[in-house]
């Protein structure tokens, strides 16, 4: 497939290498509504086959910014774009701990039973090929791995 | 240390700190003294061992009780939450021991009110003080609690008891044996936390041959609660029954614990050996809850 044509921006960020069909995911979690966004769904990609691309004009990306995407978009390179040139790179890490953002797959925990945001730590990427990162709920003690619990948007 | 909500909490100090309070309160060295003071027992789960051990040990150092035994005739059905609930009973009583069957309801507890909170089981996650009295067992019958090679055997996914266990004994260079049905194996995260601390532990399906090996066997009922399908249950109860054949060979030292009730995993005949311990075990209950209940409310002073 050829390169798709979209324009490039003069200030914002861009966040490349979003696995693909998870953008949308991606932008509810950061939540500009406000600032326009150019979002590439399924895009060729070398490393990945397929992937997702979001473009955020005149909106920086914080750090604590891009590492709540992490653990949606773990390999997300995200650049800081000034002038149409990339100033800064981000390179995004997993938080230690993780608030509200993921629902406890657990029916039983007290975290879908009674008004508490939930609170997951983070583990390191489980021995194997293709390793996952695990998430530990606080209150029920479970151990999920990342892809196994639904991300609240 | 302001609660007990989980063993993972535990550092080896402050547990060995408990138990050492605990036999010194057991052999009369020392009585604490908890008169004016008042625990809440709240059980949204039935129990009766457990609710009836806390309230012993709270009286017995002349401390008092409000006792609650199951969510009917409660707040809790006219849809109050549990954390209003809690914080209601919060303002009478000096303490709060909760047993429910939502896991992490001990935590939350813990985070919504201001008294301290002991865990009293919360679902399939943990059940602390079932722990620490079965630690006190393992150490009055063995005289430590370091380098022994224990087995665990019956349910280990779904027994609380056993997962507080395991967690606890960890820190102590144990050398464990599971033996449970294949579907009954304990969860892989308890696995993956033994291998990460270096802890050796072998899976197996059968006990025999096993118990001349053994310090401890620590036997758990399969739990007919925990199953959705009953056909499930009937395929694996009774699939373990220690007998006085399956101590054959056993070290004269070596103690079967249980945490009760059992309904046929032990064989009656086992009571008369030298090996049972069980009953003494609930008995342990007392000293261990007094030792606790003792710690937790010195330091909210």
């Amino acid at each position: 497939m050829k390169e798709m044509k979209v324009d490039a921006i003069r200030n914002g960020t861009v966040i490349d290498h979003i696995p693909a069909g998870k953008s949308w995911q991606v932008t509810e979690i950061l939540k500009i509504h406000g600032a326009p966004l150019l979002v590439g769904v399924n895009l060729s990609s070398r490393k990945f086959g397929r992937k997702d691309l979001i473009k955020i004009e005149d909106h920086e990306l914080s750090l604590a910014e891009a590492n709540s995407i992490a653990l949606i978009a773990p390999q997300a390179s995200i650049s800081i774009i000034r002038e149409f040139e990339i100033a800064e790179k981000i390179t995004v890490t997993i938080p230690s701990e993780i608030v509200e953002l993921i629902v406890c797959p657990n029916p039983n925990c007290v975290t879908n039973s009674e008004p508490v945001l939930t609170r997951f730590a983070t583990g390191g990427p489980s021995p194997g090929p293709g390793g996952s990162v695990s998430v530990s709920c606080t209150y029920c003690e479970k151990r999920y791995r990342v892809e196994d619990v639904r991300i609240r948007v | 240390m302001k609660n007990l909500i989980s063993m993972r909490d535990l550092a080896p100090q402050e547990t060995l700190a408990l138990l050492q309070l605990a036999e010194d309160i057991e052999a009369k060295r020392v009585r604490p003294d908890l008169s004016g003071r008042l625990a809440a027992l709240l059980f949204f789960e039935p129990s009766t061992r457990t609710h009836f051990s806390f309230d012993t040990a709270m009286k017995r150092l002349g401390g008092q009780t409000l006792s609650m035994s199951g969510s009917g005739g409660t707040s809790a059905q006219k849809g109050e939450s549990l954390a209003d609930t809690l914080k209601t009973i919060s303002m009478y009583a000096d303490l709060i021991v909760i047993r429910s069957a939502i896991e992490g309801a001990a935590r939350y507890a813990a985070e919504v009110i201001d008294i301290p909170v002991i865990n009293a089981g919360d679902g399939a996650n943990q059940h602390p003080t079932q722990a620490l009295l079965d630690l006190y067992s393992i150490r009055k019958t063995q005289g430590r609690l370091e380098d022994l090679s224990i087995a665990l055997v019956g349910d280990l996914k779904f027994g609380r008891t056993a997962h507080s266990l395991v967690q606890a004994l960890a820190r102590f260079r144990p050398r464990f044996s599971f033996v449970s049905p294949e579907h009954l194996g304990m969860p892989y995260y308890i696995l993956e936390d033994l291998q990460a601390a270096g802890v050796s532990y072998r899976q197996l399906t059968s006990l025999d041959g096993l118990a001349c090996e053994l310090d401890v066997m620590y036997v758990t009922r399969i739990q007919r609660e925990r199953f959705a399908d009953p056909e499930e249950y009937e395929k694996v109860k009774g699939c373990y029954v220690v007998n006085r054949a399956t101590l054959a060979g056993a070290r004269e030292s070596m103690r079967v614990l249980h945490p009760l009730p059992r309904v046929n995993e032990i064989a009656a005949e086992v009571d008369t050996t030298r090996h049972a311990y069980y009953f003494q075990q609930a008995h342990n209950g007392v000293p261990v809850r007094q030792a606790l209940l003792a710690t937790l409310l010195e330091a909210a002073e």
